[in-house]
């Protein structure tokens, strides 16, 4: 019978591979694709270039 | 370690603002580097700013959401919460820690001496709120004669914005100074406020009102790389809980939401290596005290 006294040191703190990020990456990279495709980024650009006045406060 | 994160705040906050052509332009940079996230809170109007903020981006393309609609145009938002969601599940709020700017003003500012005071937890609820009604909700919901939504979160609260875009914008173009009323000085109140606060709370906006803080804390439990706690090892002295900046109970919730993996809990409380950085389950560095194996309790 192995006991946790006989167990290597290794193996004893070894710990499972956690799966969930595995998922999670993936879907949100998933969505990330899909709005590149509807052409979002052109528009996120366009924003971003110009000074939101009502973003800062102004105006 | 502590030495380490600063200088990759420093190094991330120099990154996502390095335009430095404004002083002669009089504006914000407008190159194609504007297509990239930034990872924290990092207005896109700030005038150095080269990348492009993800609430702002959000609320902007909800708020337009009709309009696009009409024209044919399926701008949900979806390659920017793709990206705030893949830097979410790898990183969660280590970002916060790590990687955004108005973070680290709100670290030194707290650095000035003064008596410190805690924030009572039930105020972290506030960012979620945030997150979901002022981000997500009012800008779709409400919308102008036009079929236009307001960034409700950047327009009326964003102190970020008032620091980083709004003072820098009225020192650069004067005719702007014209402009200003109630909505300013709403901002300008709020981020005084928030500044305020910094120098006696550890990081108030963050814990209390960040809407970004609130989507990364989602990821708090399947997030890639986090802290471990080995239950073994814990003797629940609760030294951890003294050099929390965010008021994190770590032996109690390793999970926390709050947790921002600045590595304090694990570098300068735990004498027993009960803490640990991982990445998908497997150690990536234990305690780093200056202690050899050897010389450890």
């Amino acid at each position: 019978m192995t006991t946790m006294n006989q167990t290597p040191h290794h193996l004893r703190n070894k710990r499972p591979i956690r799966k969930a990020p595995f998922v999670v990456i993936p879907i949100f990279l998933l969505l990330w694709m899909i709005g590149v495709a509807a052409g979002e980024p052109a528009r996120v650009l366009e924003q971003a270039v110009q000074v939101c006045l009502s973003c800062i406060g102004i105006g | 370690m502590e030495f380490v994160r600063k200088w990759v705040q420093v190094i991330i906050g120099f990154l996502t603002n390095s335009s430095w052509a404004f002083p002669f332009t009089k504006t914000i940079y407008q190159g194609p580097l504007k297509v990239i996230c930034a990872p924290g809170l990092n207005c896109y109007s700030c005038p150095a700013a080269t990348t492009y903020c993800p609430l702002g981006s959000i609320q902007q393309l909800l708020g337009s959401l009709r309009f696009a609609l009409e024209n044919g145009q399926h701008y949900f938002g979806l390659s920017v919460f793709g990206s705030i969601g893949v830097l979410g599940g790898l990183f969660g709020r280590l970002i916060c820690g790590w990687a955004c700017p108005f973070g680290f003003i709100q670290e030194l500012l707290h650095k000035i001496p003064s008596r410190k005071f805690g924030i009572p937890r039930m105020l972290s609820y506030g960012k979620y709120l945030f997150l979901l009604f002022f981000v997500v909700v009012l800008p779709l919901v409400l919308v102008d004669e036009f079929g236009t939504g307001h960034p409700w979160f950047c327009k009326f609260v964003c102190p970020a914005g008032t620091l980083e875009a709004g003072l820098p914008m009225l020192f650069l173009q004067p005719n702007l100074r014209n402009t200003i009323g109630l909505l300013f000085l709403n901002k300008f109140v709020i981020l005084i406020l928030f500044l305020s606060w910094a120098i006696f709370s550890s990081r108030p906006f963050c814990r209390t009102a960040c809407p970004l803080g609130a989507f990364y804390a989602l990821f708090s439990k399947v997030r890639l790389i986090k802290l471990h706690l080995d239950e073994a090892k814990c003797t629940n002295c609760k030294a951890c809980h003294h050099v929390c900046p965010m008021g994190v109970k770590f032996n109690e919730s390793p999970d926390d939401p709050e947790c921002i993996t600045c590595l304090a809990c694990m570098n300068k409380a735990c004498k027993f290596d009960a803490i640990s950085l991982e990445i998908g389950g497997l150690p990536l560095a234990v305690a780093d005290r200056g202690l050899t194996p050897a010389s450890k309790p």
